[in-house]
């Protein structure tokens, strides 16, 4: 390193404010976008892109009026297309930073099948998903993240439907990234988000969000001042999984591969004997056990779940091309029209 | 060439070849028209086979057909009626009888005559036996017999000896119409170059074919077809598909952009992709979603981030991307939708012709939402209409549907090759750093917002499917500026017209009967139409490649004819599209809707009851 001249680009200083477009943010009151849209703004700031590389890319929905809000190339398309519009864009144009926001019912429901291929593909861009388990432009009907049993204007006798775990899917998609935040977090979000952007390859970025109209308290385990700590995990890479008020719990791999909680102090368990967070290793046994627990039995993962390298789509794609095109014999369209069988009349 | 009796020129020829969709017909047809092709003839190709990859063996219905017409005059159509039929089963021959001319040639496969099969095509007693074919030159040849003892010391196994029973046939049509093996002999050798004992195996069938019908003089005479007076220049074969898919990588390399297709596999559109997928060589990046919708998605994505971006599939594909091209047109986003017409509606027929996707086409978004629609009319000028479907989309900053069908994107004819100096320029708007930019500020001949491509700084903004304020292009719920909006974008494609080129109809100004067509039923109609002038009829054709908008002139070509017929392979959309712009004019229709092309017999027989009408 030392010797080579390493021609980096001149980090560009930006503030939050900077990301702020002119239009008056029209989220409900009290709605948990508005803090998400403050740790979106504080992350890119940090980010040391410029400005004019950012395309945020929305579906439909609450959240996805997102674009308007910020100052950067904004796509506010329709409802569920937002991954593949994004997917389209990236692999037309690599240098682009793409950050593309979904909710629970533009991701999952009318855009599950774009959500899982852009994973399986693996192109370079974070999707903030915001689950708030409820469709709320629409005015209040189940998602599919919602909780079965949950009484909407829709299942007026409580849903009779499993919900999906965005993780799990993810996971069952063959995500590389996958990390969960809370909207009320705006340092863990922003944090999250500044990783996210790093790795190379589809970040999914799972936002616990409160909608304050049709769901409000959705969350409410893990925000409750007095219990969050106890109902929260925050991971990071390398460390142990403790968590708790007292910072006194944390958790082991316990008989059938279950994760168990235990108290640090109680039968002997020490400190030690708490597993250690790897968000680099490439099995994605452990990253589902962890974005598979709730509370109460469990507390919920948060942080950076899993974050594994891999060649992105954009990456192969260039490369694919470069590699055809040093070999290729036809280098523009009058050498294609002369190729193969020709005559003269 | 050889010690034969007689030869008897031949003006134009058609042949059919036909067998079971695993015998191998397609490339026997392509083989065929190719050599002809490069040998100076005027070539036209109709490939015609069922949907499933391996219908039932020996079914009437899973008879693969390729039809060719070749000549020494100028060649529009596959031809309705074929000269020479091969029949390689019972069932290609009950399928295709009707489609051999009086006193035709039928080369049969005898081997395949049995009982079991003749059962399988469905006939009483064999034909080959009684005296049904008794009006045709019918040759009946042992070609699988044959094929297995010409490769009886071949280390092939078995089922590979049998697949190489349709070079027997060709060689023997080879030698009936005086054709050199060489390009088929090569062609071999390229395409079995990993398996010398394939290629070895095919090479001596197509000869031994050859040496079979000279041996027995299948004909007394053999035809020579000329080969054709046509323009100098660079000439080869090329079917509509791949015309499709290199001009839209022309009009990419000559508007100085890359292009991008975003698409979904479905019949008869999927070459397009394939071609593209190819094309890695020039940059070209194609992307395989996971549906339809994704397909236009992922272009429009492009598109926002300054690609020459593509879509393309068949009939029950643009429904489905119905909602995204309206995202498209409120965008005002360059965009090529190419839409390859199949028979429908819902799966129809997914391997046959039609044109009933116009309505489809011109109406199938949601809320007011018009668009440019262009349909290319034979196989090679699919690359003249991609190219200027590209060209509209980029200058005027719209979708644009471009219709073609399965009968012209299969078909195959000889092409004079363009270059690429001679095609017209395309400027797309393009912002640049430093510019004062609003999303729908716009110019004043075209109507056109510029393109402002994200990495370009301090052109910043936002689009979307939301309605948008005029020049400024924040959201807006504003009554009057809906209104403002909605006339804009009626209006922009309205102005298209003013840069594409006027009708121009053949024949006489004032004559008896206007023939109209659009699309891909060109060929059969230029050749009725000229056919009947020749005969002295006073009939003239216009026919339609710019749909939306119509060329300015149209009314005004149709003003001056007394009679008017609109042909097309559908129940009368452009019919009803015509009356509902020209209330006042006539519009006799004949429609067709049986998947296959119109027949210049039949065509001609409705034109001349309409000439004789008073």
């Amino acid at each position: 390193m030392a010797e080579t001249v390493v021609k980096t680009q001149i980090p560009v200083k930006l503030t939050p404010k900077d990301f702020k477009s002119d239009q008056e943010v029209r989220w409900c009151p009290g709605c948990g976008d508005h803090g998400i849209l403050v740790s979106v703004q504080k992350a890119m700031a940090e980010m040391g892109i410029p400005r004019e590389k950012f395309a945020v890319i929305s579906g439909i929905g609450c959240s996805s009026r997102f674009p308007y809000y910020m100052n950067t190339y904004g796509f506010h398309t329709i409802h569920g297309r937002a991954a593949a519009i994004a997917s389209g864009a990236k692999a037309a144009n690599p240098d682009l930073e793409i950050l593309q926001i979904s909710g629970d019912g533009d991701a999952l429901a009318i855009g599950g099948n774009h959500f899982i291929h852009a994973i399986r593909r693996n192109i370079d861009m974070t999707i903030l998903l915001f689950n708030n388990e409820i469709y709320g432009l629409t005015k209040g009907q189940y998602s599919p993240t919602s909780k079965q049993g949950m009484i909407t204007k829709t299942s007026p006798f409580g849903t009779i439907e499993e919900p999906f775990h965005p993780g799990e899917l993810a996971l069952g998609a063959q995500a590389k990234y996958y990390a969960r935040t809370i909207d009320t977090n705006i340092k863990l979000t922003s944090e999250i988000l500044l990783s996210a952007s790093r790795h190379k390859g589809t970040s999914i970025v799972e936002v616990l969000q409160n909608c304050v109209i049709y769901n409000d308290g959705a969350h409410s385990l893990i925000t409750n001042k007095e219990k969050k700590d106890d109902y929260q995990l925050i991971l990071k890479h390398g460390e142990h999984m403790i968590f708790g008020k007292e910072r006194n719990k944390g958790l082991i791999l316990g008989g059938k591969g279950k994760l168990v909680v235990v108290n640090i102090g109680e039968h002997g368990i020490e400190e030690q004997d708490i597993l250690i967070h790897d968000a680099h290793i490439p099995d994605p046994h452990m990253a589902w056990l962890l974005s598979n627990m709730s509370a109460p039995e469990y507390p919920v993962a948060l942080g950076v779940i899993r974050d594994v390298a891999a060649l992105s789509y954009d990456e192969k794609m260039t490369k694919q091309i470069k590699d055809v095109q040093a070999k290729a014999s036809i280098k523009c369209v009058d050498d294609l029209l002369k190729s193969g069988d020709i005559w003269e009349v | 060439m050889s010690q034969k009796t007689k030869v008897i020129e031949k003006e134009e020829v058609v042949i059919r070849f036909s067998g079971d969709s695993g015998d191998g017909m397609q490339l026997t047809g392509t083989q065929f028209s190719d050599t002809s092709a490069l040998f100076g003839n005027d070539v036209a190709t109709f490939p015609d086979y069922p949907a499933e990859i391996r219908a039932p063996q020996g079914t009437v219905g899973g008879v693969s057909g390729f039809q060719l017409h070749f000549g020494h005059k100028e060649i529009n159509t596959p031809g309705d009626y074929a000269d020479v039929l091969v029949a390689m089963n019972p069932a290609a021959l009950k399928a295709n009888l009707k489609w051999v001319k009086a006193s035709g040639t039928i080369i049969v496969n005898e081997d395949s005559f049995t009982d079991r099969n003749l059962d399988k095509a469905g006939y009483d007693s064999d034909p080959l036996q009684d005296d049904k074919l008794a009006d045709y030159n019918l040759i009946k040849a042992r070609i699988t017999s044959m094929t297995k003892e010409c490769l009886k010391d071949s280390e092939l196994d078995q089922k590979s000896v049998l697949r190489c029973k349709n070079m027997f046939a060709l060689g023997m049509v080879y030698w009936i119409f005086d054709r050199p093996l060489e390009h088929t002999e090569q062609f071999i050798e390229n395409k079995f170059k990993k398996h010398p004992l394939v290629v070895d195996g095919n090479k001596k069938v197509l000869k031994a074919g050859f040496n079979f019908a000279k041996t027995i003089e299948a004909l007394s005479y053999n035809y020579s077809v000329l080969p054709a007076k046509i323009k100098k220049g660079t000439y080869r074969n090329i079917t509509g598909n791949k015309a499709t898919a290199w001009g839209l990588i022309a009009a990419a390399e000559k508007a100085r952009l890359n292009l991008f297709c975003g698409s979904y596999p479905i019949t008869p559109a999927t070459e397009i992709l394939h071609e593209l997928a190819l094309r890695k060589d020039l940059g070209v990046k194609t992307f395989q979603a996971e549906d339809e919708i994704a397909g236009i998605c992922t272009a429009i994505g492009a598109s926002f981030v300054g690609s020459l971006a593509v879509t393309t599939t068949s009939g029950p594909g643009l429904a489905l991307k119905t909602e995204a091209a309206g995202l498209a047109v409120m965008t005002e986003l360059p965009l090529v939708i190419v839409n390859v017409q199949r028979g429908g509606p819902s799966t129809g027929l997914p391997t046959k012709t039609e044109q009933s996707d116009l309505m489809q086409a011109i109406h199938g978004r949601s809320g007011e939402s018009p668009l440019p629609i262009i349909a290319a009319s034979t196989p090679s000028n699919c690359f003249d209409y991609a190219f200027r479907a590209s060209k509209i989309a980029l200058e005027h900053m719209t979708p644009v549907i471009l219709l073609t069908d399965g009968f012209i994107a299969n078909g195959a004819e000889p092409w004079r090759i363009p270059k690429m100096e001679d095609m017209p320029t395309i400027e797309a708007p393009i912002a640049k750093e430093g510019d004062d930019f609003q999303p729908y500020a716009r110019d004043e001949q075209k109507l056109a917002r510029k393109w402002a491509v994200p990495g370009v700084k301090g052109l910043e903004h936002r689009i979307g499917g939301l309605e948008k304020m005029d020049v400024t292009g924040t959201v807006s719920y504003v009554p009057e500026n809906h209104q403002i909006m909605s006339d804009i974008r009626e209006e922009r494609i309205e102005r298209i017209a003013n840069f594409i080129p006027e009708l121009e109809a053949v024949g006489n100004d004032e004559a008896d009967v206007l023939v109209v067509g659009w699309g891909g039923t060109y060929g059969h109609l230029i050749t009725a139409v000229r056919e009947l002038q020749k005969d002295g009829k006073d009939i003239a054709l216009a026919h339609f490649n710019y749909i939306v908008p119509l060329p300015k002139n149209t009314e005004e070509v149709f003003k001056r004819y007394k009679k008017i017929i609109v042909c097309e392979l559908n129940n009368g959309q452009f019919s009803e599209y015509l009356r509902s712009n020209f209330q006042t004019i006539k519009f006799e229709e004949y429609n067709k809707l049986e998947g296959l092309p119109f027949t210049v017999l039949e065509l001609k027989e409705r034109f001349n009851q309409l000439l004789e009408e008073k």
